[in-house]
């Protein structure tokens, strides 16, 4: 199926080619914050589409999704610690531990639904953070830092600001991509219609929950990788990356972009942390202001910014 | 005709359900033979939509068995007896609401179809699913809506796609639950119209309120009263059986007198 050319697709495409192009303005003009910040946002993008994947498009309403951010993290943080700088060790391991957790959290709590679901998906991430604040020998509450970035042979150099920032793009446009397959694959639309009527989707056949744990790991994968690639950028990794703060900043961004929409939490992400920032400098009390228009966005804009747009092309 | 001498396609014996209280499956045995179109009746809260959910697999019973093709499906979940060809449509439209026509009913032909741990390719595009989906459609009369999005069709053309996407799993055994309820007259008509084409092909099982359609439609009639069979017989033998009458018949001349 061709995109249509409406203006949600069009603000997509746009946002595409602004972050392609971002580390050009960066060096053009000598502005590395704005190389920083966006790095930064890259990462959360990764990790909010991830979840947008089970929230979304699954109607799971995981509220521990940060603990991905943090296991990913401490996988790379750990390695190093222990000598294993090599991103080719690191990063598989980082997914693969990341995706056992989401097995092993999903099997639980897919038993439950709705407020349960919520309740247990939050308490296996504070487990996750006070287990990873009890780790002595990697800093416990205070958190480790990584002295070396992942190294890839020479391939590409994570210490280079605009070779990271394309490499944390990179990730991005792929994960993007990978769960556009999914949602319009076989298994996508299984997992979709289990949203939709789980009653029904049994009727015709299809085993819900096996569905839904496939794609709750697919997620805690995906964001185990933003985890790998945050550990990176901050040069650290601690136990406040799993708090349930940081999975309600997540589920804010795909909530505020847009749920089930491919593109809506890269949006999300990057209105809500471009506004944190501008009002961080602004006031100390950033909530205040952050919290109002939130909800105004919940009440008055339901499908998010991505859903607003898509009333515009249609009015 | 069916043939009665037949192993039945489905047996039910001494089935037991209760909620708290109340049996609403009050040891309840029965046999559907292949070929036929077996009826069940009764009067409300008589334990028929609580005898599909059993035979379906949405519900377990507390005691008694279900074989079906010879097999026992007592404890087998709702999904695996749709795999062995068990098919519903539910009293209370039950679709994926936003999802287009076609996408319900090219999903339960996917169902039927392989595993969908499929991760690449778009669904959407693969021809023999929608195929039989449009097959499916066209059969109930649905064929130019395929694309239109569930919510946004009629209530009558809901309850047609009910039967699109029971028909799509290809099953050997049909439930029905109530089709026509809160069809019009002329929509009533077409679907008693599609039942009598549909059942030259698959065994059903109807529960229907409609007493005209069922008797019209059926090879056997089975009678609930409070969960228990009182009666299981040919149209013409129902019509004339004395506790029939009495249990429902008459209260449906209750119900009649007040209205």
């Amino acid at each position: 199926m061709m995109p249509k050319l409406n203006v949600s697709n069009s603000v997509a495409a746009l946002l595409c080619a602004a972050l392609v192009l971002l580390p050009v303005y960066s060096a053009v003009t000598g502005n590395i914050f704005i190389l920083t910040l966006f790095t930064r946002i890259v990462i959360y993008a990764l990790a909010a589409a991830s979840l947008n994947l089970i929230m979304g498009y699954g109607g799971m309403m995981s509220f521990g999704h940060a603990a991905y951010l943090g296991v990913g993290g401490y996988a790379v943080g750990i390695l190093a610690a222990e000598g294993i700088g090599s991103g080719f060790i690191q990063w598989p391991v980082a997914l693969a531990v990341s995706a056992l957790f989401a097995l092993v959290i999903g099997a639980l709590s897919l038993r439950t639904r709705g407020v349960y679901f919520i309740m247990i998906t939050l308490a296996f991430a504070q487990m996750a953070y006070y287990v990873t604040s009890g780790l002595s020998r990697y800093g416990g509450d205070d958190g480790l830092t990584v002295y070396k970035r992942s190294d890839f042979a020479g391939l590409i150099n994570l210490s280079n600001r605009s070779q990271f920032y394309y490499l944390c793009l990179a990730c991005l446009f792929g994960g993007l991509y990978l769960i556009w397959r999914i949602v319009n694959s076989r298994f996508g639309l299984v997992v979709q219609g289990v949203r939709s009527n789980e009653q029904r989707m049994q009727a015709i056949g299809f085993h819900a929950n096996r569905y839904r744990l496939v794609c709750f790991v697919i997620a805690g994968t995906i964001c185990g990788l933003a985890g790998a690639l945050l550990a990176n950028n901050t040069d650290f990794v601690s136990p406040a990356v799993m708090y349930w703060t940081r999975s309600g900043d997540l589920m804010v961004m795909v909530i505020l972009g847009g749920m089930g929409s491919l593109f809506g939490p890269v949006i999300g992400a990057i209105v809500y942390l471009l506004l944190e920032e501008l009002l961080s400098q602004v006031t100390e009390y950033s909530g205040l202001i952050l919290g109002p228009v939130l909800l105004l966005i919940v009440v008055f804009a339901r499908g998010g910014i991505m859903g607003l747009l898509g009333r515009m092309s249609r009015a | 005709m069916p043939d009665s001498l037949a192993d039945p396609l489905l047996r039910v014996d001494n089935l037991v359900r209760r909620f708290g209280g109340i049996t609403a499956t009050d040891n309840l045995s029965l046999e559907v033979v292949p070929g036929e179109l077996h009826a069940i009746i009764g009067p409300n809260g008589a334990g028929k939509t609580t005898l599909i959910s059993q035979l379906t697999g949405q519900l377990m019973p507390n005691s008694g068995t279900i074989h079906f093709g010879g097999r026992d499906v007592t404890g087998l979940p709702a999904y695996r007896r749709s795999r062995l060809g068990l098919a519903r449509s539910f009293q209370i439209t039950s679709l994926l609401k936003d999802f287009s026509a076609i996408d319900n009913v090219a999903l339960a032909a996917q169902a039927h179809d392989g595993h969908s741990f499929r991760f690449w390719g778009s669904a959407r595009k693969e021809k023999h699913l929608r195929d039989t989906a449009r097959a499916a459609l066209a059969r109930v009369g649905l064929g130019q809506r395929a694309d239109i999005v569930v919510s946004q069709l009629s209530h009558g053309e809901q309850r047609e796609l009910e039967l699109a996407v029971a028909l799509a799993t290809k099953p050997r055994l049909l439930l029905l639950d109530e089709p026509m309820a809160g069809l019009g007259v002329t929509e009533s008509a077409r679907m008693v119209g599609l039942l009598k084409e549909l059942r030259k092909e698959v065994t059903i099982v109807l529960v229907e309120h409609d007493m005209e359609a069922v008797f019209a439609l059926a090879d056997r009639i089975t009678v609930l009263v409070y969960g228990r069979v009182i009666a299981c017989d040919v149209p013409d033998a129902i019509r004339k059986h004395d506790e029939v009458k009495r249990a429902y018949l008459g209260d449906q001349h209750v119900v009649v007198a007040h209205v």
